[in-house]
């Protein structure tokens, strides 16, 4: 994001947030982004947030590990060099059952928390910008999106935060 | 808003807390200089560390010679460990994913560290097959990697191979999953810290910003892998239980072993989560977080777990009895009765008869009595696995090879030496990183935080006096 200019406003309880949100919601201002310290549950749907498709990746990934470790262990077991173990046959599926589960449950872990870190935008050593060093501790914030040198949005979303009782409304270029 | 929670329950955070305080409180231990207590355990833990890095170079260098295994004794003190640390580290899973999907609120205390303990432990555990291999250059012969050798494959038959698929699945699953959990709280440490400490947590912390989506990305993560680890952690066990039981060994080809060897994992993964809160709640002051309705609660699961453990030991015998099978009958009366009698015996008190006290509400809840009682799980649950490993293979079908088992001052110096980094690891883990996840203890205080629970008895009574359903 480059050099979005955004006011913000923070609340001291989940529940002065929720009802501002719903505030904004019945105004018709565009939220731009809630950053709270731990989830708050009822949030998604105010802000038409979709549930996250993440599960469905997994089983994705899943089957690809399934398909991967019993399609190797039968290729280089029956295929590839045919031996017989402790007198099984040369396809022996039960015992195919312990590894490919295995690599599902491994694929299907490892893809969820590569795809979870990428569509976030996270990851080692990125950092995103942040409005306040309190909205990881104990703090609540709605953020818009605010033009440049625009006074007249900016006196509205002040007047919003006034009256659903924000503790600090500020704004930061980020 | 997560529902009320019955007034009858205990409330999971004392001492009247807001969201602030909690940072403050569990942020502490990492932003102070470390005190006297720290240092001198992490000096000890450091010297074990030692001792294993001189005993494992001793191995590699004189060879598997240095033990005293021998031809009728193949699995000595090094598997005996392996399967210790192994089930040790099946607590933490059990508490941050079955939990999770019990909706186990209390789980929000301890899953931090009990899961941090888990990696630590699997990453012990993990030591002991790679050095008893003799040639730890080879090691990674147990990987199927295209090779000049035909390309011959390895055995996938082979539950050993299983093993070897199920540890590095557990540890790496294991590892995003606590991690995953840590970097919400990274960035609460990050927001606080200044200067260097800043860039190191905002490194760690993968630039988290706490937005709406990412969180519920981040439930929703949570959920799925919690529903993964959980099928995972008892497959781990069960796999290391076919170890034995897919032998021919007489008292190892037992099909109780499964579920017996995961319950007996549980059993002894609790007690070493009880160890190590009980120091750290006392040491990092984190009394109000871990309480002790915390400790009551694991104690029951040890208590649980420990009978069903006892009733696995009963079955074995009986079974044995009434199979009829005079080589099952002998190993189990060689276990009981034979040269490794004591090693039963610690077995049988310290697993199937000392839980017992846990009946009582009081002893559950007495903080020096789960200390001893937790110390005493971790030596049985030990002796359990040399009993099963030891003892099984002194007395084998030939008399003319019977033979006794002593480890050597190399063997008890891994062993030793494993604890030591099982510490060094922890106690770099409580300096470095929020031991109890601020996130998920902010998210539970509204229900579960002392001051809000005589609220919510109100708020029921008053709903059920006006014939409301709450």
């Amino acid at each position: 994001m480059a050099n979005q200019r955004v006011i913000f406003g923070l609340y001291d309880d989940e529940t002065d947030l929720l009802s501002a949100v719903k505030h904004a919601r019945n105004e018709h201002l565009n939220i731009m982004d809630v950053f709270t310290p731990f989830p708050v549950h009822g949030l998604d749907p105010l802000l038409d947030l979709k549930e996250s498709r993440l599960h469905i990746i997994g089983f994705i990934f899943g089957l690809i590990g399934t398909i991967t470790a019993f399609g190797f262990m039968t290729w280089a077991l029956a295929s590839n060099w045919p031996i017989i173990y402790g007198g099984k046959p040369y396809w022996p599926v039960p015992s195919f059952i312990p590894i490919t589960f295995e690599l599902t449950v491994l694929f299907a872990s490892i893809g969820m928390v590569v795809t979870f870190y990428t569509v976030c935008g996270m990851g080692p050593g990125i950092s995103n910008p942040t409005l306040h060093d309190r909205i990881t501790d104990d703090k609540f914030c709605v953020a818009f999106k605010l033009g440049e040198e625009d006074d007249s949005d900016k006196n509205k979303y002040e007047k919003y935060f006034e009256a659903t009782g924000a503790s600090l409304v500020d704004v930061k270029t980020i | 808003m997560s529902a009320i929670t019955s007034p009858i329950r205990e409330p999971l955070i004392k001492g009247n807390k807001n969201y602030h305080q909690i940072t403050e409180d569990i942020c502490a231990p990492t932003e102070r200089a470390p005190s006297v207590t720290w240092v001198l355990a992490f000096m000890v833990s450091v010297g074990f560390l030692a001792l294993f890095a001189f005993t494992v170079a001793w191995t590699i260098w004189i060879g598997i010679g240095s033990w005293n295994l021998n031809r009728t004794i193949g699995w000595g003190w090094d598997i005996t460990n392996f399967v210790w640390w192994v089930g040790i580290g099946h607590a933490g899973t059990l508490i941050s994913a079955i939990l999770l999907l019990f909706r186990q609120k209390w789980r929000t205390g301890v899953n931090r560290a009990a899961e941090a303990m888990t990696i630590f432990a699997v990453m012990c555990a993990g030591q002991f097959p790679l050095i008893h291999m003799g040639r730890i250059w080879l090691a990674f012969f147990i990987f199927p990697y295209p090779n000049t050798r035909g390309p011959l494959w390895v055995n996938f038959n082979s539950p050993l191979l299983w093993d070897v698929f199920a540890i590095s699945t557990y540890f790496t699953v294991s590892l995003l999953f606590w991690y995953t959990g840590l970097v919400p709280d990274f960035a609460t440490v990050r927001d606080r810290a200044k200067g260097l400490r800043k860039k190191l947590y905002n490194v760690l912390s993968f630039g988290w910003t706490g937005s709406a989506k990412h969180w519920q990305r981040w439930e929703s993560l949570s959920l799925v892998l919690a529903g993964l680890a959980t099928p995972l952690v008892l497959s781990v066990h069960t796999i290391v239980s076919f170890d034995f039981a897919t032998s021919v060994v007489p008292g190892w080809h037992t099909t109780i072993f499964p579920p017996y060897f995961v319950a007996g994992a549980i059993f002894s993964g609790f007690a070493m989560v009880q160890t190590l809160m009980l120091m750290v709640r006392k040491v990092l002051n984190l009394k109000d977080y871990i309480t002790i309705g915390h400790i009551e609660s694991m104690n029951k699961v040890i208590l649980l777990t420990g009978t069903i453990v006892g009733v696995a030991y009963l079955t074995e015998l009986f079974i044995a009895w009434y199979s009829g099978y005079v080589y099952e009958q002998f190993a189990f009366y060689n276990r009981a009765l034979g040269p490794y009698w004591w090693a039963y015996f610690a077995m049988m008190t310290c697993n199937l008869v000392s839980p017992q006290i846990f009946w009582f509400r009081k002893m559950r809840r007495n903080v020096f009595v789960t200390f001893v009682m937790s110390i005493f799980v971790n030596i049985g649950m030990w002796f359990e696995r040399f009993v099963i490993i030891a003892t099984t293979l002194a007395r084998d079908y030939l008399p003319s090879s019977w033979s006794y088992y002593v480890p050597t001052w190399v063997e008890v110096g891994i062993f030793l030496g494993t604890l030591g980094l099982f510490f060094t690891l922890f106690l770099i883990f409580v300096r470095v990183a929020p031991v109890v996840a601020i996130a998920e203890v902010k998210s539970i205080l509204k229900t579960n935080g002392d001051q809000f629970v005589e609220g919510n008895r109100q708020y029921i009574e008053e709903k059920q006096f006006s014939g409301e359903k709450v």
